[in-house]
């Protein structure tokens, strides 16, 4: 197991190396450079923008900056955001437990909602449930979740006025943060009625993020099982009387679950890309709708380790779904 | 954190006991840091220059004119390049946890605020690693002080390298706002020059309390207050990017009031009758800037012949959706000077393509530079320069429309030999005829790092300019501007477009907001009714 951890391990460090390049060339990539992007439309003069440049080290050969970029990501230092001249990690780990509520939230509903949905329609296969949920799964992969967000938004909070409309907490709240997860800081503060508010700015943000790791997560759920349960080993099982709850729920479903486990893990990805977006519309003050903000005004440091940081945390997630494979299934370990 | 704790039980008491009272504003964008020096966004200034700190010299509420601030009165000398300022005695500092004033505002910190932005070697120029003043550099601070003396701990005098008109009210903008020298010192001595700009403290109407960043700023109202305190005891900036998403907010009652709503939804808001809506023509313009340099843009009836074939109104009532008033002069009407014997172009096509016939111009193809992002100035600029190419190509004019990213968009317009139109605008900063005209306008301004997209020179209108920037008396400087501007319309470097209406929308509960001409947001004249 530890050699099977071990080379997984060692992968990681070219493939790291190769993000460090990606996420260094594509904010420079971008026409543009930040020196102007600040100006605007007064504009700034030639001197003035040399001068400027060479103070944030960007009259520098772009392969000098990439090296200088390399070594002092290797001694920890991230840079400085251009913006607002603070550490990118002090950032980073200020904004990082938003999107992580956010985000596991997400992943429950759309795991657990997903799951049950792919095995009762794989049940029931060609029934109208079936027909209905795939349809709408398919509906759900393809939304758009800027408009998607809009909507529940304009319905929920508008029209029923059943959820509040955006931000992480009613303003009325106010405590130190404890742990930078509110669900936590709320309970933790003791205040009255903080939690549940808490809770109910939580619901309509996670619902729009989860919406297309669900839908993917219920077509494979349903292939996977549909696959399995023409397996000779489901059909022994049904032979010998077994019920059929233990049938689907333990021969069944957990040998489904190794590609159903593999497509949650990439969805971490998607989880992130959705976030932008989720972030941006429900004021979330998260690391997604940091990104968004520091692209448009090319803060160079900001994005390079940003990307790297959030392809970090792909790549971790990543390397657990390898390992919960082998507790799935046993076989893997070995190969 | 006790400090925290406290405002906490505070402001929880302050939510069941309904009558402190808390104002709630849906901010459009987080605020890029606390000191008011460094920064360069509108946003930002609403949040740390407007409630937290104080200038010599201020704007009065709603209008561009100057009034007294920190400095109670000022003489100038007879050739206009010494400015005495008496200071304002008695006014407190802010405190929070790490910080307690032993003494009031003085001198000391008018030259330390204006010292650490203009003296490279200054010990607090770079307080924070790659920080730059902006504001400071492109106001031309440097070449035109000289020397700024204390003479005594409640006098100051800045000399001047030569007379500048717009002076007092470059010293009223954001940048110029005055920071503690006492609390540089302190945490100079703490080892935490970064709360500077962390934890601001100020002389202004509110107390900056926190800031979760990309969420919530919070202020408390400033009891020791020099000047008219504010009204409300809370202030809270909930951060809000999307204009959409703002409007449901202030629907749902999470805001009192909010900034920059969508063109779109401006009806929605006059319909609700919850809401209400402020409006006020902006201090802004929008144009077009053809390339004086090349032909056949390069002779001026040929250039008005184009702003002839343009349908102005057309663009105001599509684009615009009516929220704006065509323009007709480079600079806004509310702004003072503002020529209004001037005539615009008429929209007359026929005369259009006679004077382009007259001209030798036939078949003439052009480029129109649509950017790419809305601007306060210009909702939607690909729609406008469809509207234009429609009209241009009824005089015989083939346009074909170009767009760029915004970054690249200002940098290759401003390429010498550029290749089309440009649209482009300006919002204005301090109020002065000087900040649009010289700007956008002048022979120093056509070249490379200025922001003369037309590359128009001429020498009269420039020397008309530079006579008015060192004239004293308003109603002579009036006189050279209005001159400036009858230049203006006959050379027509640009296609004037328009000066957009600018509208805020609140809860109806909301009185006393004051809309600012320069689009600041600032909230101590306001109340909320229960």
């Amino acid at each position: 197991m530890i050699r099977f951890i071990l080379s997984k391990l060692l992968y990681l460090i070219p493939t790291f190396l190769g993000i460090t390049i990606i996420a260094f060339s594509f904010v420079r990539i971008l026409p543009g450079d930040p020196v102007l992007l600040m100006a605007g439309e007064r504009g700034v003069t030639p001197e003035r923008h040399a001068e400027l440049s060479a103070q944030l080290g960007y009259d520098q050969p772009i392969v000098m900056q990439y090296f200088e970029f390399l070594g002092r990501l290797l001694q920890g230092d991230m840079g400085n955001s251009l913006v607002t001249k603070k550490p990118v990690l002090e950032e980073f780990l200020t904004l990082f437990p938003a999107t992580v509520e956010l985000g596991l939230c997400a992943i429950l509903i759309a795991t657990v909602i997903g799951v049950t949905v792919g095995v009762l329609a794989a049940i029931r296969r060609g029934s109208w449930f079936d027909q209905i949920s795939m349809t709408l799964a398919l509906v759900g992969f393809s939304m758009p979740i800027f408009w998607w967000g809009l909507l529940l938004i304009i319905f929920f909070s508008g029209i029923l006025g059943w959820t509040p409309v955006s931000g992480r907490i009613s303003l009325l709240y106010y405590f130190p943060d404890a742990t930078g997860f509110m669900l936590i800081d709320s309970l933790l503060s003791g205040q009255k009625g903080a939690f549940t508010s808490a809770l109910s700015h939580l619901i309509l943000p996670s619902l729009v993020l989860a919406t297309i790791p669900l839908a993917v997560i219920a077509r494979q759920t349903r292939s996977a099982m549909l696959e399995v349960m023409g397996e000779d080993y489901v059909r022994t099982a049904r032979a010998k009387g077994m019920p059929q709850y233990r049938v689907i729920g333990i021969h069944a479903l957990r040998n489904a679950m190794v590609p159903v486990v593999t497509t949650i893990g990439l969805q971490i990805g998607v989880l992130m890309a959705g976030a932008i977006l989720t972030e941006t519309i429900f004021s979330w003050p998260g690391i997604g709708k940091w990104m968004i903000d520091s692209i448009s005004r090319r803060d160079y440091p900001v994005v390079q380790s940003g990307l790297l940081l959030i392809a970090a945390l792909v790549m971790i997630v990543n390397l657990l779904v390898d390992l919960t494979y082998g507790l799935i299934n046993p076989r893997i370990r070995v190969k | 954190m006790k400090h925290l704790l406290l405002c906490a039980s505070a402001l929880a008491l302050t939510a069941t006991m309904s009558e402190a009272k808390t104002f709630v504003y849906c901010s459009e964008a987080s605020p890029e840091g606390f000191d008011p020096a460094p920064f360069t966004a509108g946003g930002t200034f609403d949040a740390s220059a407007h409630p937290i700190y104080n200038r010599l010299t201020e704007f009065k509420k709603g209008t561009t004119e100057v009034e007294p601030g920190l400095a109670e009165s000022w003489d100038v000398s007879e050739d206009g390049t010494e400015y005495t300022f008496h200071l304002r005695e008695g006014v407190k500092w802010h405190s929070n946890e790490t910080f307690t004033p032993t003494r009031d505002f003085n001198a000391d910190d008018v030259i330390f605020s204006y010292e650490r932005q203009g003296a490279a070697d200054h010990p607090w120029h770079q307080y924070i690693a790659g920080v730059t003043y902006e504001y400071y550099t492109s106001m031309a601070m440097p070449e035109l002080i000289k020397s700024i003396e204390k003479i005594d701990d409640y006098t100051v005098k800045f000399t001047l390298n030569q007379p500048e008109a717009p002076f007092l009210a470059n010293i009223a903008m954001p940048f110029a706002s005055i920071v503690s020298k006492e609390y540089a010192d302190t945490l100079d001595a703490a080892g935490t020059k970064e709360d500077l700009n962390n934890l601001p403290i100020g002389t202004g109407p509110f107390k900056f309390v926190a800031y979760q960043k990309d969420a919530v700023v919070r202020y408390t109202k400033n009891a020791d207050y020099w000047g008219e305190g504010a009204i409300i005891d809370d202030l809270v900036f909930a951060i809000t990017p999307d204009a959409a998403v703002r409007l449901q907010k202030l629907k749902a009652g999470e805001c009192h009031l909010m900034p920059y709503p969508a063109p779109a939804d401006i009806e929605t808001i006059k319909a609700d009758p919850n809401l209400k809506l402020d409006e006020q023509a902006g201090l802004n313009v929008g144009y077009l800037a053809y390339n004086t340099t090349v032909a056949p843009f390069d002779n001026a009836r040929v250039r008005k012949a184009l702003n002839m074939a343009i349908n102005k109104d057309a663009i105001v009532d599509a684009v615009f959706q009516g929220a704006a008033a065509p323009a007709k002069n480079p600079i806004p009407p509310t702004m003072w000077s503002y020529n209004d014997a001037i005539e615009d172009d008429p929209y007359d096509p026929e005369a259009s393509k006679k004077m382009l016939e007259e001209e030798g111009v036939t078949d003439l193809s052009m480029k129109i530079w649509a950017m790419p992002v809305q601007r306060p100035y210009m909702p939607n600029a690909r729609r406008s320069a469809e509207l234009m190419q429609e009209d241009l190509s009824k005089v015989g004019v083939t346009v074909e429309i170009v767009s760029y990213e915004w970054g690249e968009y200002l940098q290759k317009s401003m390429e010498a030999g550029r290749d089309g139109a440009v649209m482009l605008g300006w919002t204005g900063d301090n109020g002065d005829p000087d900040n649009f005209l010289s700007v956008l306008l002048s022979c120093d301004s056509a070249g490379e790092g200025g922001a003369n997209r037309a590359f128009w020179c001429n020498e009269e209108f420039s020397k008309l300019l530079k006579d008015a920037k060192i004239t004293a008396d308003p109603a002579e400087r009036t006189a050279l501007y209005e001159q400036a501007q009858v230049i203006f319309k006959d050379q027509a470097p640009w296609f004037t477009i328009a000066h957009s209406t600018q509208y805020v929308p609140m809860s109806t509960k909301v009185s006393g907001f004051k809309m600012s001409p320069l689009g600041d947001f600032t909230f101590e004249t306001v109340d909320l009714a229960e």
